[in-house]
């Protein structure tokens, strides 16, 4: 539609806010819902498995924009409404207590969800996704006892960096024997469990969960499956996201791992898709991607709001994101694979600081940084958009993370 | 126009700097530095990008200042 009265953002998070403020950057001067589920004002996720967790920052400081910056966009902004279907004839989505609301144009951004383990539906089994999440988990570390993280990707690993500053001890189980090194590549991910393990988190690499055990009704450990118990007092369960598309059921929409989108995030005449939730067709790796990082919900918000107003272009980012864990934080730009040859351009891989080309096929797949910030944005240049001989088939965006 | 960042939430993504090199820098830390408060009109639109690209949105625009 080429001037669309009244656009619908269902899901205000990153990335469905920052499309709306790109809207309105961009000209657009109608009407401008965003729906939000979750009650109470808009909070960045990236801190909450660290400073939010540790204590370091309080709640509001999260907070996703300043309030004058959210008040400028000027939205009608719904929060505590949850979308509950999409009848795309009518261009109407259902909500559970705003009743039905119509759109010109709708950008679906409701985000992901954790991933869940059978039986973990106890007192003292934790998700973190949520501001809520991560307050109860925080109430749950101070209370004392070990904490038993299930899943070392960046999530799990972050949250165990953030209860050891608390103190607590820690022992992280995964079934995979080399975790994250899909992600960082064998070199960094080993130093980076060596950076955990320095720090008297207990590492069990290799080691599957078959369950979680509980006495009086609240979990208490973890049977693994080599027969081994692990004792603990609180279990966190980090094991990845799944996208939330349960309300587009019955909307005609393919919703297989996200909302499947073109090249410019339109699923649909008058649907488009934005952030972690959708699953859009990269040109520049000539496949559907889907990514959970907090940048990437900025960029593609960039690119929606355009394509909406009729840039019609194709959105090729090169996938960057963060992690921090006690004093160290890595940096990524395109992709580290496994197979990948690490060639440092500033220190060695064994420093405190490093800056290292992945190369892959013959081509610069990604660049990682250790504790070197500024220089990982000067070589950060060096990784084309895209290359497509080094992406990963399914670059372990199942993978929890979301820093 | 007037530009305001507040370091201490910086996550050192280097965003700004990619987007408006004339207007951010980083420290060794990777940390903002704000080059221009009240940038050239030829690069406020790079200082908007860059504010809308902030993964820790601590870039702050006041436009009418």
């Amino acid at each position: 539609m080429a001037d669309p009265r009244h656009i619908l953002v269902v899901g205000g998070s990153a990335a469905g806010l920052s499309t709306a403020e790109a809207l309105r950057r961009f000209g657009f001067d109608g009407a401008l819902t965003v729906l939000e589920a979750e009650a109470g004002g808009p909070y960045d996720r990236p801190p909450l498995s660290k400073q939010v967790l540790d204590g370091s920052w309080a709640p509001e400081r999260a907070a996703l924009f300043p309030a004058d910056r959210l008040a400028r966009i000027g939205l009608r902004h719904l929060t505590g409404v949850r979308a509950v279907s999409l009848d795309r004839r009518r261009r109407v989505v259902g909500t559970d207590v705003a009743g039905d609301i119509g759109y010109d144009e709708l950008v679906i951004a409701t985000g992901v969800a954790p991933r869940r383990l059978p039986g973990d539906r106890l007192p003292g089994v934790h998700v973190l996704r949520t501001m809520a999440d991560a307050l109860r988990l925080r109430e749950d570390l101070l209370r004392g006892g070990r904490l038993l993280v299930v899943g070392a990707g960046f999530v799990g690993l972050e949250v165990a960096a953030s209860a050891r500053r608390l103190g607590v001890p820690v022992t992280v189980v995964d079934p995979d024997p080399r975790p994250l090194a899909g992600r960082l590549g064998p070199a960094v991910a080993g130093r980076l469990l060596r950076l955990h393990a320095e720090h008297g988190v207990q590492l069990r690499p290799g080691a599957g969960v078959r369950r979680i055990t509980s006495s009086a009704g609240r979990a208490d450990g973890l049977d693994l499956g080599d027969g081994t118990h692990l004792a603990g007092s609180a279990v966190l369960v980090a094991v990845g996201c799944r996208p939330m598309v349960d309300w587009l059921a019955g909307s005609g929409l393919d919703v297989t791992d996200g909302v499947r989108c073109d090249a410019r995030c339109q699923a649909a005449p008058g649907v488009w898709a934005v952030g972690d939730v959708a699953r859009w067709h990269h040109d520049g790796f000539g496949r559907p991607m889907r990514i959970e990082h907090r940048q990437h919900a900025t960029e593609q918000a960039q690119a929606v709001a355009r394509n909406i107003l009729g840039a019609g272009v194709a959105f090729t980012p090169t996938p960057y994101f963060w992690t921090d864990h006690f004093d160290v934080r890595v940096q990524v730009a395109g992709f580290v694979p496994a197979g990948a040859t690490l060639r440092p351009v500033e220190g060695n891989i064994a420093d405190g600081r490093f800056v290292a080309l992945a190369e892959h096929g013959g081509r610069v797949a990604g660049v990682v940084a250790w504790n070197s910030a500024k220089a990982f944005t000067a070589h950060r240049r060096l990784v084309p958009a895209f290359a497509a001989a080094s992406a990963p088939s399914r670059p372990g965006y199942g993978d929890e993370e979301r820093t | 126009m007037r530009i305001r960042t507040e370091r201490d939430s910086c996550i050192a993504s280097g965003a700004c700097v990619l987007e408006a090199p004339q207007v951010f820098d980083q420290d060794e830390d990777g940390v903002v530095v704000l080059l221009a408060e009240s940038p050239a009109p030829e690069v406020a639109e790079s200082a908007r990008n860059a504010m809308m690209a902030c993964p820790a949105a601590v870039i702050t625009i006041d436009e009418d200042a």
